[in-house]
């Protein structure tokens, strides 16, 4: 039974069912989302500022969440934090993709030797561990942020070529694509408006799964004093800087490793609502 | 119709489908009727009528999302939808039994057929293997299978389309069923192995007495089978009735159109007219565009020369490695504007030929000719014009048509790629299509999954017709549509055809079909041609032998026929 609407927004269709767990996910998303882009005009002092004298200054009205061990204010700080972590992994992710999908459309178009000889490259790549990758890449070629963007997308296309071309291999068997052949139709074309629009659900699932893989990678590398280097600070260096602050008592830590988590579980939660969606929203059989 | 000894009673059955938002619709409303042993109860109808849905109820089953709402259904005195999920989960497999359309989707590949047809009985504990052995075997020589000793060794890939159906009889009869369903059981099948399918279920019935539910779309296979046949139409009763009675005189109108839309064979007259000075000039008031009608009176000059489209000489395929031949020496000509019909069962390599002239597959040997110029071999190495002037039409509209497309982009993009037509231009061809195409204005900006089965073969074949080409390749457009859907879509293609003098390459297993449409009939069978000429030549005696055979195989629509084609007779209950 096939239901005739003359005109239907999967987009609207998508709002209006929108569940109270991933409203709330949602929310939190848009919050620190903004947050990070309106990182200065919303934190109450320079990043690098030192206020005070004293390691882990208390919380207090002038400093939120209490100061660091340089006495530089941990609100301020993490908002900062907030922003390069999500702006760097933001770009990693996108670039992750571009290069990724297309790589893995291509493949699964061309097939042939090209397919074998790009799989079987991309196959070594994955076999080795990333932090591994990431260590050799940046300890040779020091710490900066094109380097640690250009490493990191790297590492995450590989992961994204493997989706993308077990996506696009499915639709190029399809009759439509056949169709388009016969009718003489280029790469271009068929990677565009053929494949494209029809794997563009599953990799949006997919882009947030990268997303919170990359935000954890990066603040795994922060962590290890590979990411970005003091005195600005993602994340990952914020949980390192402050880390002896625990045996003063002190929550200076918690709030970074706090952030990472509500980011990747909140991120989590609504693509699974996504997928649920998608699933839903596929045509079903009378 | 005798209520005492009825092995199944259905009362009043309702199903409703309930939506996301909690809210029921009824699908099937107000459903009864009852069968005794022996006897077989059609359900028959449109797709979307409700017929899987009322067999898969008399099971006390109903899809995800759906729910019995209301009524009975009597297992021998014994209400099946009063029982709890494990009580009707033991009845399920030993009183009742399923036959579903693909066998070959339902048996699983990994185990040999021998062990999935006693699966049940074995693992209930009904029987050892030792007896569901034996049994198994007595139900293969029942049910006329070679070799019923050793058959059940093999793997299902190993067997042929017909026998793995006949073998999932087998399975479902294993444990003495009260209550046999078949939804749509030889849908999948050949016209020539359907025949001994049919003759095999239908005698296994009688013998075993039980009571049979058939599902299908096909009224002269119901007839056939059927004792009493049940039209459904939008999930409600149209008519019950004993099957002679329905052929003698159906009571409802909807019965009377699904029996007029069966194809009957008319031999051998064949109702088509050359496209002759008077039918152009008719068609010049169909379509006022110059261009058209320029085309129209060349169309018409050069069938007087009989000119030669399309050549094939000596055409060879293969796939893999030259190890399955599917093509061999084929010779074929097409004239302008004509129409060949080519005719096999699966595996006869009809398809095949049909993607090898569209240049979708290469062929090992020989050459392609089309407007007196050899053809590149594949789509890549053709030019832009000679795609134009081939299109070919897939067989399964919904799936060759990109479902995140729009009807605009669907029928825009070959105008624009092979005319250039962009803007308003492009949108005023794309309205005089859908109107070719019978369809209205107001679909250009739907989505393929907004249109019905129906609607959307009619886009499929618009899409070929907005290249304006010489050629269509026609493969299989009809076989996955109901009854009276494929003969609307029929009746446009003859429509058309007389009108823009297009010539076309019919591709079908349905002879009947493709008689109605065809000049020239090419009957195909394991990759060669067997037999080519004017359709009215191959449909008058004397026949080829397999044409023959291909004629006789197409069922009737009286009852009887079964019995006729193989001598059985059988002693009614």
């Amino acid at each position: 039974m096939r239901n005739i609407q003359s005109k239907s927004s999967p987009f609207r269709d998508l709002l209006q069912n929108l569940t109270p767990t991933a409203i709330i996910c949602l929310s939190i998303l848009i919050i620190l989302i903004v947050l990070a882009i309106a990182a200065p005009w919303v934190s109450p002092y320079q990043p690098t500022e030192i206020l005070t004298d004293e390691s882990y200054h208390l919380m207090s009205d002038s400093m939120l969440l209490g100061g660091d061990y340089l006495g530089r204010d941990i609100a301020s700080r993490l908002i900062y934090g907030l922003q390069i972590t999500l702006g760097v992994t933001f770009v990693v992710t996108v670039l992750a993709f571009f290069t990724g999908c297309l790589l893995g459309f291509l493949a699964a178009v061309l097939g042939g030797i090209f397919d074998t000889l790009l799989s079987r490259v991309i196959d070594a790549l994955i076999a080795l561990p990333a932090i591994m990758i990431a260590l050799i890449v940046i300890a040779s070629l020091g710490s900066s942020l094109p380097v640690l963007i250009v490493t990191l997308a790297l590492i995450d296309s590989t992961r994204v070529f493997r989706i993308a071309r077990a996506l696009a291999m499915n639709i190029v068997a399809s009759d439509y694509v056949e169709a388009a052949r016969v009718r003489g139709e280029g790469l271009k074309w068929i990677i565009w408006h053929e494949i494209l629009p029809n794997a563009l659900g599953p990799l949006a699932a997919e882009f947030g799964i990268r997303f919170t893989y990359t935000i954890l990678f990066m603040s795994a590398l922060g962590f290890l004093g590979l990411g970005m280097q003091p005195p600005h600070a993602d994340l990952g260096l914020l949980i390192r800087e402050n880390m002896q602050g625990l045996l003063f008592g002190s929550y200076a830590p918690l709030y970074p490793a706090l952030a990472i988590s509500l980011i990747t579980i909140t991120i989590n939660i609504f693509i699974d609502w996504y997928l649920q969606q998608l699933d839903s929203a596929l045509p079903s059989e009378f | 119709m005798n209520s005492n000894n009825d092995i199944l009673q259905v009362q009043n059955l309702c199903v409703d489908a309930i939506d996301r938002h909690g809210k029921t619709m009824p699908i099937v409303c107000n459903i009864s009727f009852s069968i005794a042993p022996g006897q077989i109860t059609s359900l028959i109808g449109e797709s979307g009528s409700g017929k899987t849905t009322v067999s898969l109820a008399t099971m006390g089953y109903s899809r995800p999302n759906c729910k019995i709402s209301k009524g009975k259904v009597i297992l021998q005195d014994e209400d099946l939808l009063n029982l709890d999920s494990s009580q009707i989960q033991q009845k399920r497999g030993s009183d009742i039994a399923y036959i579903a359309q693909s066998a070959a989707a339902a048996f699983n590949r990994a185990l040999t057929i021998g062990a999935q047809v006693t699966e049940v009985a074995v693992l209930r504990g009904l029987m050892t293997r030792q007896q569901a052995d034996l049994r198994a075997v007595s139900l293969y020589n029942q049910l006329g299978l070679p070799n019923p000793e050793t058959i059940g060794r093999l793997y299902p890939h190993q067997v042929s389309g017909g026998q793995l159906q006949r073998l999932m009889a087998a399975m479902a009869m294993m444990c003495h069923p009260k209550l046999l369903i078949m939804d749509e059981p030889t849908t999948a099948l050949d016209v020539t192995t359907q025949i001994e399918v049919l003759q095999a279920f239908k005698r296994l019935i009688r013998e075993q007495k039980v009571a049979a539910i058939y599902v299908s779309h096909d009224l002269a296979v119901v007839v056939q089978m059927a004792d009493d046949i049940l039209v459904l139409k939008d999930g409600r009763m149209v008519e019950l009735q004993s099957t002679q009675n329905i052929l003698d005189n159906p009571c409802q109108e909807y019965t009377r159109m699904l029996m007029d839309a069966v194809p009957q064979l008319q031999l051998p007259h064949i109702s088509h007219q050359p496209l002759t000075a008077a039918a152009a000039a008719a068609a010049d008031k169909l379509t006022p565009d110059p261009v058209e009608k320029c085309r129209l009176e060349n169309t018409v000059r050069k069938e007087a020369n009989s000119d030669v489209l399309l050549t094939l000489s000596n055409v060879t395929a293969a796939y893999g490695s030259n190890t399955s031949t599917v093509l061999k020496d084929i010779s074929l000509k097409v004239n302008l504007g004509e129409t060949i019909g080519i005719i096999g069962e699966s595996g006869s390599g009809k398809t095949t030929l049909g993607r090898v002239i569209s240049g979708l597959m290469v062929p090992s040997n020989g050459q392609i000719e089309f407007q007196g110029r050899v053809l590149n071999n594949t789509c890549k190495q053709r030019s832009r014009e000679d795609l134009r002037q081939i299109q070919f039409v897939f067989q399964m509209a919904e799936t060759a048509l990109n479902p995140r497309h729009r009807i605009r982009q669907i029928l825009g993009r070959p105008l624009e790629f092979y005319l250039g037509m962009t803007g308003r231009a492009a949108e005023e061809r794309i309205v005089e299509l859908l109107d070719l195409v019978e369809l209205s204005a107001e679909f250009i900006d739907r989505f393929p999954r907004e249109l019905s089965g129906g609607q959307l073969q009619r886009i499929n074949f618009a899409r070929a017709l907005a290249a304006e080409p010489k050629l269509i390749i026609c493969d299989e457009i009809t076989s996955a549509l109901d009854t009276l859907v494929s003969k609307a879509i029929i009746e446009l293609l003859i429509n058309l055809k007389n009108r823009l003098g297009i010539a076309y390459v019919f591709i079908s297993h349905d002879l009947s079909t493709v008689a109605k449409l065809a000049d020239s009939l090419a009957v195909m069978r394991h990759g060669e041609i067997v037999e080519f000429n004017k359709t009215g030549n191959v449909l008058t005696p004397p026949h080829h032998e397999y044409t023959e055979l291909l004629l006789d195989s197409i069922p009737k629509l009286r009852t009887g026929w079964l019995e006729e084609v193989s001598g059985l007779v059988y002693n009614p209950v």
